[in-house]
């Protein structure tokens, strides 16, 4: 009798979320410590390119110069950076929009202690030279097999989380039977579901090749089968760091502008299209490669074009929501309203300017993915200028406008500036802009990607003008982190303490949930509809390797 | 009410035909370049033992450099390792069409011949094969565009036609 009077009126739920609060604290100080370190070795590089050379003077730090400095800024800008912000936002959101703590606050824990474990083995042989690979780590390039090991970790500790966030959704249901899981909920767990099923890419390339090749287990790897698996997991990567832009422009930017989401199953369909469309589309990063059929680059590159869509319908819902912040703030006209979204609030600006950029970013990706348009471009400048407004603008600008509600949030200090605050996502805008369009010239006129063009016999003369105006740019970027980092240190040691911490709820829908059919909450059924299309779309090419490999290349250190 | 559902509905599909229109009118384009005009992209040329190549045994990579094979028609049998290419000049008169068969003794490398569409990964173990028409005279950089080591910056050469 007892169970069941127990099970008919449950007992009080916790919402006790300090866990969640603390995980998040701490994954974003690491995130934006790491930001610290891979954005100063880009103002390193863009001055090299024009002559000025920083790395002789750094040799104790950076005995690998250039190459060991870019290794450095990719693998903490787009790895580290990125991974612990995204677990440590996600984390707190998905718990703050159920309402209640994470279902196992020991596996909230391992998830950060494996992950942490992961980057300090990673950094070892990161810092001292033994893993100047790239981000990319291609084979027969071969780093220290700690490099490997401790990457491996911290994609294993993100596994934790999406586990986490399951056992949690089913509490959440059982105890709320009917209901529909709360919008940033929704899109936090379809984020973890796509990139865990992303990472059998990596982490097979890593437990089967990498690392037992590294650590001299086996004599010989197979290069084109190793970028195969990286690009399996390396073009949804990019998706894993937008999706939680893309949950703070939806779920949190709209009430913060003053307005509300335009419509909420219009967000579930754009999520549920990129669980299944991130997926099966990184074939088009090898158009290039010898030993991948014509014909597969060529499919990868129609999916790519898929998952443009749910891209545009972000945008229409985004905008449509912004205008309707703006209209309630008493805008009019077509587009005059966009003068009274709440601009002078760094969240808003940082996130619109983001935004923005995303919008030439979004269009060069096109072009990469457009099939032999990208024999123009490929492993040229033009890539870097691209991925610097995608992660580097709508990705890095977002995560940086979110903490300036965010860290005030969870501290009950007061932001130290809002002047800089505002200004700096506008710097970054001009920075960006410049150093961005003139990457994109610089690789239309054949400069490669990741190359220390500062020492290249080669430099052709039209492009010092361009490196000239890149390098501007960049230099303002540094200004713009610089107002970022003194902000955030002066309101973290100084900032005002407020009485109470300042909340945040969540923006409510024009059109809500009960506007959508129930099947777009049905997750095993479109994880099921991804899983199928990934499989016809990448089997064939991996068994068409297998058939031929010889896994008889060795490994080189050749820096 | 029923008219604001209705505007607001009319609004999506104003977005959401022309969201498909465009990528599919772009992959259109895209389809006709390739197989109307020609345009293609690197694909599978079969694998070579790596261990050949660096020893010299390999039968086509043991004798790098031009040949012409039709009035015409040239091949340019080229090794990638670190930091060159072999050969790093290459010689044809203007109208040539030639075929770069290339493969790496080492790292993964790349190619690309500037001004031309040629933009090809060169991977150890594997042949990689492409083909351009050289119709203006001039010289055409080639520089190894995927980082392979050190000096990978130092690694270039020019396609000269004359």
């Amino acid at each position: 009798m007892a169970s069941i009077a127990a099970r008919a009126r449950p007992v009080a739920i916790s919402t006790d979320l300090s866990v969640e609060r603390k995980l998040a604290g701490i994954n974003i100080f690491i995130a934006f410590a790491a930001l610290a370190v891979g954005g100063l070795m880009g103002v390193l590089q863009i001055l090299r390119y024009n002559g000025l050379d920083l790395y002789t003077p750094s040799k104790p730090l950076l005995p690998g110069g250039y190459y060991q400095g870019l290794t450095v800024h990719g693998v903490l800008n787009v790895l580290v950076f990125t991974t612990f912000y995204i677990i440590g936002f996600l984390t707190y959101i998905f718990a703050k929009s159920l309402n209640r703590p994470l279902a196992s606050s020991r596996l909230a824990w391992a998830t950060l202690w494996v992950m942490l474990t992961g980057l300090v083995l990673a950094a070892i042989p990161l810092l001292t030279n033994n893993a100047t690979v790239m981000f990319t780590f291609y084979p027969p390039l071969k780093a220290d097999a700690l490099f490997y090991i401790g990457l491996t970790l911290v994609v294993a500790g993100t596994w934790l989380l999406l586990a986490n966030m399951i056992i949690t959704r089913n509490a959440w249901l059982a105890d709320n039977p009917g209901q529909r899981t709360p919008l940033p909920a929704f899109m936090a767990i379809v984020t973890m579901l796509m990139w865990t099923i992303s990472t059998i890419g990596v982490a097979s390339e890593m437990i089967f090749l990498v690392i037992p090749w590294s650590l001299g287990l086996v004599g010989g790897t197979d290069p084109v089968l190793a970028r195969t698996l990286f690009w399996f997991t390396g073009h949804p990567i990019v998706y894993f760091w937008l999706l939680p832009a893309y949950i703070s422009w939806y779920t949190l930017v709209p009430e913060q502008a003053g307005g509300k989401l335009f419509s909420d199953p219009m967000a579930r369909v754009s999520f549920i299209l990129f669980l299944i469309l991130s997926l099966p589309i990184g074939m088009h990063h090898q158009v290039t490669d010898p030993g991948i059929s014509e014909m597969w680059k060529l499919v990868h590159a129609i999916f790519t074009f898929g998952v443009f869509f749910p891209s545009l319908l972000t945008f229409f819902n985004v905008v449509a929501s912004l205008e309707y912040a703006g209209r309630r703030n008493g805008g009019e006209g077509w587009l005059a309203w966009i003068f009274n979204l709440p601009w002078g609030k760094p969240e808003i600006s940082a996130q619109i300017v983001a935004m923005m950029l995303f919008a030439f970013g979004g269009i060069s990706g096109l072009v990469n993915a457009s099939y032999n348009v990208n024999l123009v471009v490929h492993n040229t400048a033009w890539i870097s200028g691209h991925f610097h407004l995608t992660v580097g603008t709508a990705v890095a600008l977002s995560f940086m406008g979110i903490t300036y509600w965010l860290v005030p949030h969870l501290t009950g200090r007061q932001l130290w500036s809002r002047g800089l605050a505002v200004a700096q996502p506008w710097l970054w805008f001009v920075g960006m802009g410049l150093f961005s369009h003139f990457m994109h010239e610089l690789g239309l006129r054949g400069m490669p990607r990741r190359t220390d063009i500062g020492g290249a016999p080669y430099v052709q003369d039209e492009w010092r003008f361009f490196l000239f105006f890149a390098m501007i740019g960049g230099l303002i970027m540094f200004v713009s982190a610089i107002f970022y980092y003194l902000n955030m240190i002066m309101t973290l040691t100084r900032g005002k303490k407020l009485a109470e911490a300042p909340d945040f709820s969540f923006a409510k829908a024009l059109s809500g949930p009960e506007d959508g059919p129930k099947i777009l909450d049905r997750l095993l059924v479109w994880v099921a509809v991804a899983a199928v299309i990934l499989i016809i779309n990448y089997v064939p090419t991996i068994l068409d390797i297998l058939s031929t490999a010889t896994f008889d290349v060795p490994g080189r250190r050749v820096w | 009410m029923k008219d604001k559902k209705f505007i607001s509905y009319l609004f999506e599909v104003a977005w959401i035909l022309p969201s498909v229109a465009i990528p599919v009118s772009m992959l259109v384009a895209i389809l006709i370049t390739a197989f109307a005009v020609g345009v293609r992209v690197p694909t599978t040329a079969g694998r070579v033992s790596v261990s050949a190549v660096a020893a010299g045994a390999d039968s086509t990579f043991s004798q790098t450099g031009l040949r012409e094979i039709a009035p015409g028609r040239y091949e340019a049998i080229i090794t990638a390792q670190t930091f060159m290419f072999t050969p790093n000049k290459i010689e044809v008169p203007a109208g040539s069409k030639v075929t770069f068969i290339l493969t790496s003794k080492d790292v993964i490398h790349g190619f690309k011949i500037n001004g031309t569409p040629i933009n090809v990964m060169v991977i150890p173990g594997q042949v990689s094969r492409v083909t351009a028409t050289f119709d203006k005279p001039g010289e055409y950089l080639f520089v190894c565009h995927e980082y392979c080591g050190a000096g990978h910056h130092v690694m270039y050469g020019t396609v000269i036609v004359n």
